[in-house]
């Protein structure tokens, strides 16, 4: 009877403190958050998407040997001495139009291996996460600014510019040989005129 | 009330749909925002924020989920008993609806005010066991049949404990008009019944801890009869996938919901009236001091959703607290528990009234 009665009491008093506790927590802030609204803070040396500053990229091309899963796709076209290409925020010089820098993000594998041997740090981790495509097409990112006709012209200016060397080339090597001939002949000549002296010694 | 619709209106039959369709409005009402309170309640709980989408704070997340239950496929097993499967949410419903007949939301407004107010509704609940149990065995489902016995072995075990408090209650104020049990504790809250109600001198305070324990008993096999945590067995997500209502879908699961939140509402609303002073107000009327006769009904129609909505809110908090008991524990708690407690507790304020 004594334990009848204890039971009783029992499992009311633990009922009320149960309600104690969950009454508390009622009023406590919800540890949850809206996702999409809010973010958790994103750590620093996190590895999201990668971003490319073009202005600076010298288009060394360091980064697409460095992918082990080959996702960044670069294309060049040396400048030409006369192109004005300006300085990358480092001071390095820049040589070439970097036509094309492509990153498949659908391929890339945010390994951080590519942003090491960047020589003017133009490579870099962002704290974007969210990009995910409806079309695996749309993961492949170009970050050149160079327009189509822009990158055409480059190298249409570029293969000009090689023909007109080889041209000049070819006249400096035809000049030379020209020369170099005319010399012979001068020199034979030469030759000739003292031969006959020799030949009318001989004779 | 049906004096002055009749007048108004000037037509039996039509004053009598308006009066039949007010606790219908209540009820639809009620429900939108219970299914969210509840929601809320479980959410902030569990340090959680729930629905938050749909308008500012999901306010009307319900509305978003009724109109998709509208839209949803109604779907029959190919096995089912296709008469009784759509009969059963109808049936379940009515019989929960029924009970609001004889509530008294206020002074004015009674469904019925027959004398045998409570006896009905003790009565007309059963409905609801008849309609769980048609829905699971129709389902061709043994999950929902499981269900369904379940339902049918609690509802029915502790309908005792409830009829008991009930007829605590009754001997206590001598009557079983609804009606007048709410008009006995009228004037302050120290005139509810819990609280010994219009009795004066010492059998009040001898009254106190039985009446008192005549509600946790009334409260407890009230959750039980409603199938809420503890006592979800027939739902019991976790081992018969939300048992009698596995099968439906669309509008027929929809009234299963609609019914299982207006019985909690129901009960509650028996609890308030019995025990808490019905739809009086426990600090007096405004409407009184200021002279404004309009405003006491309404009055007493906000204390009277007040208390119920207080009431369905413990309901809540219970069953984001406690976890669900297994069969032989339920079935413990009721007959070896509630039923000694309550007719002991019977005869003691038996006892005491006569004094």
């Amino acid at each position: 009877m004594k334990k009848y009665l204890k039971n009783t009491w029992d499992a009311l008093w633990t009922i009320f403190i149960g309600m104690k506790v969950t009454w508390k927590h009622l009023f406590i802030p919800s540890v949850t958050i809206q996702y999409p609204d809010e973010h958790r803070p994103i750590p620093d040396r996190a590895r999201n998407r990668l971003y490319v500053n073009i202005d600076d990229c010298i288009g060394c091309m360091q980064c697409q040997r460095a992918c082990p899963v080959d996702c960044i796709d670069i294309k060049t076209v040396k400048a030409l001495p006369t192109d004005e290409l300006g300085l990358t925020s480092k001071g390095t010089k820049k040589a070439l139009w970097v036509t094309q820098f492509n990153i498949d993000f659908a391929k890339c594998m945010y390994c951080q291996l590519c942003v090491f041997p960047c020589p003017t740090e133009c490579i870099t981790m962002t704290k974007v996460f969210e990009f995910s495509e409806y079309e695996r097409e749309k993961l492949l990112y170009n970050f050149s600014n160079l327009t189509l006709s822009e990158v055409k012209e480059k190298e249409e200016n570029y293969a000009k510019f090689m023909e007109k060397k080889a041209a000049e080339k070819a006249a400096a090597a035809k000049a030379k040989a020209a020369a170099e001939a005319k010399a012979k002949q001068e020199s034979e000549k030469k030759d000739n005129d003292n031969k006959p002296s020799s030949e009318e010694k001989d004779s | 009330m049906y004096d002055l619709l009749t007048n108004l209106l000037g037509n039996q039959i039509v004053a009598y749909v308006i009066a039949a369709s007010l606790p219908l409005i209540f009820v639809l009402t009620f429900v939108l925002f219970a299914v969210l309170a509840e929601r809320k309640v479980s959410a902030h709980m569990q340090d959680r924020l729930g629905p938050m989408r749909v308008g500012w704070h999901g306010i009307i997340q319900t509305l978003a989920d009724m109109l998709k239950l509208l839209q949803k496929e109604d779907i029959v097993p190919e096995g089912a008993d296709r008469p009784l499967f759509n009969l059963a949410p109808l049936l379940t419903f009515l019989g929960t609806y029924a009970a609001f007949a004889a509530i008294p939301f206020a002074g004015i407004y009674v469904g019925s005010s027959t004398a045998i107010g409570i006896y009905y509704i003790t009565a007309v609940s059963g409905l609801v066991v008849a309609g769980l149990l048609l829905a699971g065995w129709a389902s061709d489902n043994k999950y929902s049949l499981y269900g369904a016995m379940r339902t049918a072995a609690q509802i029915v075990s502790y309908e005792i404990p409830t009829a008991i408090a009930i007829l605590t209650m009754v001997m206590v104020s001598g009557t079983l008009s609804l009606m007048k049990i709410s008009d006995m504790q009228t004037a302050h809250f120290w005139n509810w019944w819990i609280l010994g109600g219009p009795e004066t001198g010492i059998v009040k305070f001898l009254l106190i801890p039985f009446m008192i324990i005549t509600f946790l008993i009334y409260y407890i096999s009230s959750l039980a009869e409603v199938n809420r945590t503890p006592f979800d067995l027939p739902e019991a997500e976790s081992e018969l996938v939300s048992g009698y209502h596995t099968e439906y879908s669309g509008m027929k699961f929809a009234f299963f919901f609609l019914a299982e939140y207006a019985n909690m509402f129901a009960v509650s609303a028996i609890a308030v009236t019995l025990f808490l002073g019905g739809f009086h107000s426990p600090i007096g009327y405004l409407g009184h001091s200021l002279g404004i006769d309009w405003l006491i009904p309404v009055e007493q129609f906000f204390w009277f959703a007040f208390k119920g909505t207080a009431l369905v809110f413990v309901q809540m908090w219970l069953r984001w607290t406690l976890p669900r008991v297994r069969v032989d524990q339920l079935m413990v708690i009721c007959w070896k528990y509630l039923i000694p407690y309550a007719v002991v507790n019977l005869i003691i304020v038996g006892i005491i009234t006569l004094l």
